[in-house]
């Protein structure tokens, strides 16, 4: 397989919101950001997330769309909303599991990340995946990851029980399989791992 | 009399920074570029490739460039949206005059250049020809700053030029050369990806030097450990396999410290030694006493992490050591670079692939820009201004005699102090804005103040060109072509991509008309910058930094030249001290035993805890071009005071407060970032603002006695909480210095 997939590495994101600069750059939607770049629990860690469409198998923001205005193209990419039909409900912003489509008010549409689908659909790498300095986002062939990443590349998740299937990967250690999501841990707001003030204290880095 | 001529909010509403948000033409897709072209962001040391979209002469976006090798597409923000400052309202287009009451009002480029000529003249004619200094700075090309260096010595004689690369980049380039005996990174970075054990000293990497978070990265997958220090946990430190917290300015105890282990456990190179070192019983003398646990006391954090370091470090097969401006920025910032080298000589992992050293160049021309002769005490090809073979080298490119040439001068704070103190009396500056970026702001601006005469070269209103009689309409590094000389000493071209606006001069045309009018108009007859590249490369022929070899054709088709580059059809040199050749006359490397000494300023009863600054990955340097690019502000629009819960709570502050940063010099007010990521005994401010957000208010103006450079990185302070500030200054916009 030589085809060209996407690749999220969460544990080497810096935070530095190059993505979302030249996401804004990308002709399709000059102007708007479509990745989105979460910082974690700041007060505790310099952990950051880049969230890119995961372009799901079955993608729900298109299942409960009822102006049926997300399509998703033969190639898996699922489309920004169509505008001559987006309602502008925002379904689809409270059904995504990735939190990933906004509903853009001044425009009464939704938009999301089409993975650069101008760019990628003549062999283009999509804008953030090309500038991303640390490599937490890439734009290459399962093949190259393999052979370069100590980790493994899925795409498969649970949500409290519903598996969700994704055309983008996210690298994670050996030995996981699937990523479970459940839902206790959505409450989860503080943790001490980083806190310099225990590492001055001679606790271990809690890190390998 | 260089004093603002009117209030400072007046100058900001007229001048601003005011933020470019939307691209030249609009953020309208489909534009059909007439040509995209290849160039270098105008940024950091790192230079990264980047191509940029023109339409109508103006630059209207970029698309990433894949193909330079270095950084292969990749870009940080600044990078992205450095094309914002193309086209920005604020540009300045014409020469301004300074008029009491009144602003700067536009002149023509005769009656400026005459008068900048005539203070000169003026000046020197009365209290001699060092009494009028010039200033350069770090981000000019090599043409450029080989230029500055030469209209100093040929067209002005005065001794007293210097640049803002000793703000940066001094304290790693002595100590490089008093070891290693060249002052340039030893490796290519191809090299940090093959290295088994790598130790990042002082640099913050993600937000500094964003590209070589990957090669980091990729030297960890292909399972390498990586030890960091910093104050902070900064993005790298977090997933570090080794963080130490250092003490701001106890860096020597941890590299002491591993020393002291290592040779205890036989981890160093004692064969390499005998044959390719001097100075090493020295080191082991002075190493002696450094135990653990009395190295743990100096560096602030547990003697474990100490031994833990030296278990990854000394018996590691390959090793790379990067160090910047974390260890750099200090009265010490020497001997911290020198304890840090010498565990890269104990192990004799140099010179070879995946082993080796490297300094994180900060400026975008740190590397070159400090070579061609642009510094107080070096003639170009980082010749030695006192050694008079190397006078009389440049002397006859130059075609002067050499006893005209003028000897050292001062030192860029020692410039400043000169100006306080009235021995000088006239400056001229270009790249630099010394208003924020220097230490002690009070101090900068009565220095200033006291001038007779002020002239700035600069394409936007900086807030040191406030100060100043006459501002002279300069080039944007995308208005002119030319060379500078990355990170890993590649020297790469950078093109001219579009026309200056209006009437706006490339800044190598104004050194010359401006030499001509000082009567040396033959000496600089160059008609392009190629031509004094020509010259430079004559220049540097023999020296350390050669680029005899060199032509702008070699180096955009091989992507970049690495010097030493001596002859043409030379390959050039990315990785020094092959075969375990070193730069001193004796071939070999000099160890240098370094004891730790505490900082200028500790902190006591009365100011109790560290201040340190440093930078955040929206914003470059003084913020004179990254103020005015709204992405770029709204991203990290105001400084914070990065402050631990332990310490935060003690003084009742919270989350968003508003604290005063407060030194025995000045103090800074912005609101708290409460996090857990910093050691309690010290508190961060970024310090790319001016005025009351100016970090630079509290540092204090004590340098290195060797390299020059201002302690930065550690002052005492005192933090408290204070009510949301209401005055003019606060009510100003966040990218002129206000707060919200």
């Amino acid at each position: 397989m030589n085809e060209m997939e996407f690749f999220i590495d969460h544990s080497r994101c810096i935070g530095c919101r190059a993505c979302m600069q030249a996401c804004e750059e990308c002709d399709t939607h000059r102007g708007a950001s479509m990745i989105h770049l979460e910082t974690i629990m700041r007060a505790d860690s310099v952990q950051t997330a880049p969230q890119v469409c995961m372009h799901c198998e079955e993608p729900i923001c298109a299942q409960v769309c009822p102006a049926d205005a997300i399509k998703k193209t033969a190639d898996g990419i699922v489309q920004s909303s169509l505008k001559p039909r987006c309602i502008g409900c925002s379904n689809c912003v409270l059904a995504c599991p990735f939190g990933v489509p906004k509903y853009k008010a001044e425009i009464n549409q939704m938009m999301k990340c089409d993975m650069c689908y101008d760019r990628t659909s003549i062999g283009k790498g999509p804008m953030c995946a090309t500038v991303c300095p640390s490599g937490a986002l890439a734009f290459t062939t399962r093949e190259q990851i393999e052979r370069t990443r100590q980790g493994v590349a899925i795409r498969e998740w649970s949500f409290g029980g519903e598996v969700v299937k994704t055309k983008v990967n996210v690298l994670v250690p050996r030995h996981v399989h699937r990523i479970d999501v459940s839902v206790e841990q959505l409450g989860m707001t503080s943790t001490d791992e980083y806190d310099v003030a225990n590492l001055l204290m001679g606790e271990p880095n809690g890190r390998k | 009399m260089a004093r603002p001529p009117v209030s400072i909010p007046e100058i900001v509403r007229q001048f601003g920074p005011t933020l470019n948000r939307i691209p030249a033409n609009g953020w309208k897709a489909d534009q059909e570029p007439d040509r995209i072209v290849k160039t270098h962001c105008c940024f950091c040391g790192q230079q990264c490739g980047i191509q940029l979209k023109v339409k109508d002469n103006k630059v209207i976006g970029f698309e990433p460039w894949e193909d330079f090798p270095f950084n292969q597409g990749r870009l940080c923000p600044k990078g992205v949206k450095r094309y914002m400052q193309d086209e920005h309202p604020d540009r300045l287009k014409n020469p301004l005059l300074r008029k009491e009451g009144a602003g700067f009002a536009p002149v023509s480029w005769d009656a400026a250049l005459d008068k900048t000529a005539g203070e000169i003249r003026r000046i020197q004619q009365s209290y001699g020809n060092d009494a009028f200094a010039l200033l350069g700075g770090a981000s000019l090309t090599n043409e450029k700053a080989y230029l500055m260096g030469k209209f100093a010595r040929v067209a002005v004689r005065t001794a007293n030029i210097d640049y803002n690369g000793r703000l940066c980049m001094v304290s790693a380039a002595a100590a490089s050369k008093k070891i290693l005996g060249i002052d340039r990174s030893a490796n290519p970075w191809s090299d940090i990806p093959k290295a088994k054990a790598i130790l990042v000293a002082g640099s913050n990497v993600a937000e500094c030097s964003p590209i070589t978070t990957h090669y980091l990265w990729q030297a960890r997958e292909n399972g390498a450990k990586l030890i960091v220090l910093d104050p902070r946990m900064t993005p790298i430190a977090r997933n570090a396999d080794l963080f130490i917290p250092v003490r701001s300015g106890g860096d020597i105890g941890v590299f002491n410290g591993m020393l002291h282990v290592m040779i205890e456990r036989g981890w160093i190179n004692r064969e390499f030694i005998a044959r390719h070192t001097t100075g090493w019983e020295q080191v082991e003398e002075v190493i002696r006493k450094y135990t653990p646990e009395y190295a743990a006391k100096i560096a602030g954090v547990p003697a474990s992490m100490i031994v833990r370091a030296a278990e990854i470090w000394g018996p590691a097969e390959t090793s790379f050591l990067l160090h910047a401006r974390g260890i750099e920025h200090h009265s010490k910032g020497v001997e911290n670079c020198m304890a840090a080298i010498n565990l890269v000589a104990a192990t004799g992992r140099i010179g070879r692939e995946g082993c080796g050293y490297a300094m994180i160049t900060g400026q975008g021309n740190g590397q070159g820009g400090r070579e061609q002769g642009q510094k107080c005490d070096q003639l170009p090809g980082a010749r030695d201004i006192e050694n008079p073979e190397h006078r009389a080298h440049i002397a006859k490119v130059w075609g002067v005699p050499e006893e005209s040439i003028p000897h050292k001068g001062l030192s860029m704070v020692k410039l400043f102090e000169a100006i306080h103190d009235g021995q000088i009396k006239g400056l001229l500056s270009i790249c630099s804005n010394p208003m924020v970026s220097l230490p002690n702001n009070a101090y900068v601006r009565e220095a200033l103040e006291k001038l007779e005469f002020f002239g700035v070269i600069d394409f936007f209103m900086s807030e040191t060109a406030h100060y100043a009689d006459l501002v002279l309409a300069g080039s944007l590094m995308e208005e002119d072509e030319g060379t500078t000389t990355n990170v890993e000493g590649r020297c790469i071209r950078h093109r001219k991509v579009v026309e200056p606006p209006a009437n706006a001069r490339v800044d190598w045309k104004i050194i010359c008309d401006l030499a001509a009018r000082l009567d040396h108009a033959e000496k600089f007859s160059y008609n392009s910058p190629r031509e004094i590249f020509e010259e430079l490369r004559r220049a540097s022929q023999g020296g350390v930094a050669d680029y005899y070899g060199m032509t702008w054709e070699r180096i955009e088709q091989e992507n970049g030249v690495f010097w030493p580059c001596p002859e043409p059809g030379h390959p050039g040199t990315p990785r020094l001290y092959e075969g375990n050749k070193f730069g001193h006359p004796d071939g070999k490397a000099h160890f240098q035993p370094v004891e730790w000494r505490p900082a200028a300023e500790e902190p006591d009863s009365e100011y109790p805890i560290v201040l340190t600054t440093g930078r955040v990955v929206s914003q470059y340097l003084s913020g004179a071009q990254t103020r005015r690019i709204g992405a770029l502000v709204d991203q990290y629009p105001q400084p914070l005071c990065e402050i631990h819960p332990l310490l935060a709570g003690k003084m009742g502050i919270a989350e968003g407060d508003f604290v005063k940063v407060e030194s025995r010099r000045g103090s800074v007010t912005v609101r708290a970032n409460v996090v857990k990521t910093i050691r309690p005994d010290t508190v961060f401010v970024p310090y790319h603002w001016p005025l009351d957000r100016a970090a630079n208010n509290c540092t204090v103006r004590v340098i290195d006695p060797v390299s020059n450079i201002p302690e930065y990185k550690i002052c005492a302070v005192r933090v408290s909480k204070v009510p949301p500030p209401q005055d003019e200054i606060a009510q100003l916009e966040v990218q002129q210095g206000g707060v919200r």
